[in-house]
């Protein structure tokens, strides 16, 4: 096996795809939203459920496809939890960077674990599945609640 | 057979060519044998390496790579006889349009159709479809006529219908696929004897599964219900003999490029009798015989479904590939592929965790198996795969409805061609083993 393969699918990436965090459905009312990739069939269903600022106050997503989306969207949901609007979109727009090697993301602390995911920057076709649950989120944050 | 009864090839056996016979080298229905290896050499793609290994392409149902006969004489038309079709009357015009209708001379020939008159080149299996549900459905269908489709359709045989049916309220219906990956018969006599059905539309061989539909009795059917009959042979063309009229078809369709031929050529067969009924699809040059600022005649078929310069070249190449084809044997061919797909589905059998859709054993199939394994996710399987070397397709294959009718929602793919071995199969099994020990969590 090679070194990007090994980069790509690393223990922490590989854990979050077989036992995903925060996975299940909230109860209305909540934000729900549905992303797939029509062409490989990966799916994601978001539910959010935002606070009176705003703030995300709890996020669960369920979903099936590769281990990049699903691990993706497992780690996405542990880091945007409690943050506000503004903060989490900032994050979209960080790990948008990080995975597609397009420029420097603004706050790599605040990504953690996530930067984890940028070994799919040498793999063009995968971006998307990375991306799935996080177009989700910005979807969620437009519609609100 | 005659006089060659009682020959016999035992594996080991010394070869002509000073070799030993391995599985695959014999091809019993015409009793040669086969110098794979040396065919496989006329392929220059397949002699690199990608990323971490030799290439192993078994991506084959997408699009087959082409032998250096085919490179060369595209090559050999654009470097000497170029120029347009059917216009000039200068040298390489003649030339041109001899290359071009000689191809179509071969297409009829290859396919059995009774005349080259009832060859309309097209892009590919798409645009031949297509041209059939538009002009034929703008002609001859009404509201609550019934287009009778499968539920294996490739998108391609099964948007464009769908876009006649909603112009024209048409009804659809779809012959169901039991779970062994065949079609059901009775609920497709069921169907057909429900009535109003115009339009039977069927692959050959299904992308996805596999599976060769009993085309024959297909179209038998749709003939005895009073329906036109096509069928899809994007995946039949290059692998068995197609004789049109033994079919039965109507239509049939086929794209060069997945077998042995470029890109962008492909042809209609269509039935003399219904190509003449049809009217113009496209307007343009070479479609018309008289023109007036208010109204035009146009030619017969099937010019009349060729407006605008066509793909000269692409032509020339499909000829070449038919050429090539036809100098290794279809029956040869085929029996490679039998011999390829069940070692490939023998050793998919010990990957642990494996589906494989559709798997009716001890049938001749198309050679290629749709799989999920319980460990690795397809898209990860096949960036595993590609990143040794290894062409496997992941994904829906344009068979959306197919994968809800399996409820997977999307599988890895391996396709192999003649030029494809027995050990790039076994090679790929190791890399499938590697994949789902590591994604399993094993490794
Ligand atoms: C069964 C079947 N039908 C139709 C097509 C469409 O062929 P093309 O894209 O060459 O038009 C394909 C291949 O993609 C196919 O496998």
């Amino acid at each position: 096996m090679n070194d990007e393969l090994r980069e790509l699918y690393q223990q922490v990436i590989l854990d979050h795809s077989r036992k995903p965090r925060n996975f299940g459905e909230l109860a209305p009312p909540c934000a729900h939203v549905h992303g797939d990739n029509p062409s490989c069939g990966d799916e994601v269903d978001l539910y959010v459920r935002f606070g009176e600022g705003g703030e995300i106050n709890e996020i669960k997503f369920n979903g099936q496809g590769c281990a990049i989306s699903q691990a993706s969207a497992s780690m996405m949901t542990q880091k945007v939890k409690g943050k506000g609007k503004p903060e989490a979109a900032a994050m979209v727009e960080d790990f948008r960077r990080v995975v597609m090697g397009d420029g420097e993301p603004v706050d790599v602390d605040r990504l953690g674990d996530l930067q984890l995911l940028e070994g799919v920057r040498k793999f063009p076709q995968r971006v998307k599945c990375a991306m799935l649950a996080w177009r989700a989120l910005e979807q969620a944050m437009e519609e609100g609640e | 057979m005659d006089g060659h009864e009682n020959w016999s090839f035992e594996l080991g056996d010394e070869r002509p060519d000073g070799g030993t016979l391995g599985r695959g080298d014999v091809c019993k229905r015409e009793w040669k044998v086969m110098d794979w290896a040396s065919i496989r050499g006329e392929f220059p793609i397949l002699q690199q390496r990608v990323k971490g290994g030799r290439l192993i392409y078994l991506d084959n149902a997408a699009t087959s790579q082409k032998p250096r006969a085919v490179i060369e004489a595209m090559s050999r038309y654009y470097e000497c006889d170029n120029a347009n079709v059917h216009r000039g009357m200068h040298e390489l015009s003649g030339r041109a349009t001899a290359a071009y209708e000689g191809a179509r001379e071969k297409v009829a020939r290859y396919l059995g159709a009774g005349s080259a008159e009832e060859i309309v080149f097209t892009r590919g299996t798409t645009e031949a479809i297509n041209l059939v549900a538009q002009v034929f459905g703008a002609a001859f269908l009404q509201a609550g006529d019934v287009i009778l489709l499968t539920e294996m359709e490739h998108h391609s045989n099964l948007v464009p219908w769908q876009l006649v049916a909603a112009r024209c309220g048409a009804r659809m219906k779809h012959i169901p696929v039991k779970d062994d990956g065949t079609l059901d018969l009775e609920v497709a006599a069921a169907l057909f004897a429900e009535g109003g059905v115009k339009v039977a539309a069927f692959t050959h061989i299904s992308n996805t599964l596999g599976t060769v539909n009993p085309v024959v009795e297909l179209c038998r059917m749709a003939r005895e219900a009073g329906a036109v009959s096509l069928v899809d042979g994007a995946q039949s063309a290059g692998h068995l003999r197609v004789d049109v009229r033994a079919l039965g078809c109507d239509f049939y369709a086929f794209s060069g490029h997945k077998m042995c031929g470029p890109t962008g050529i492909g042809a209609l067969y269509g039935r003399q009798e219904w190509l003449e009924r049809m009217p113009p699809w496209h307007g343009g040059g070479e479609m018309i015989s008289v023109v007036r600022l208010d109204g035009s005649e146009f030619k017969p078929p099937p010019m009349r479904f060729e407006a605008g310069t066509p793909n000269i070249g692409g032509a020339v190449g499909l000829g070449a590939a038919i050429d090539f084809i036809e100098s290794i044997g279809r029956e040869a061919i085929w029996e490679h592929d039998q011999v390829l797909t069940q070692h490939l589905l023998g050793r998919l059998g010990e990957v642990p965790g494996i589906r494989v859709l559709g798997q009716a054993v001890g049938v001749e199939r198309g050679p290629v198996a749709a799989f999920t394994t319980a460990a690795a996710h397809p898209h990860d399987l096949v960036t595993f795969a590609d990143e040794r070397g290894l062409a496997l397709r992941g994904g829906h294959h344009c068979n959306q409805p197919l994968m809800r009718r399996f409820k997977v929602p999307s599988t890895a793919r391996a396709s192999v061609y003649f030029y494809n071995t027995l050990d790039e199969v076994d090679e790929m099994i190791d890399i499938v083993q590697e994949a789902v020990r590591f994604f399993g969590g094993l490794d």
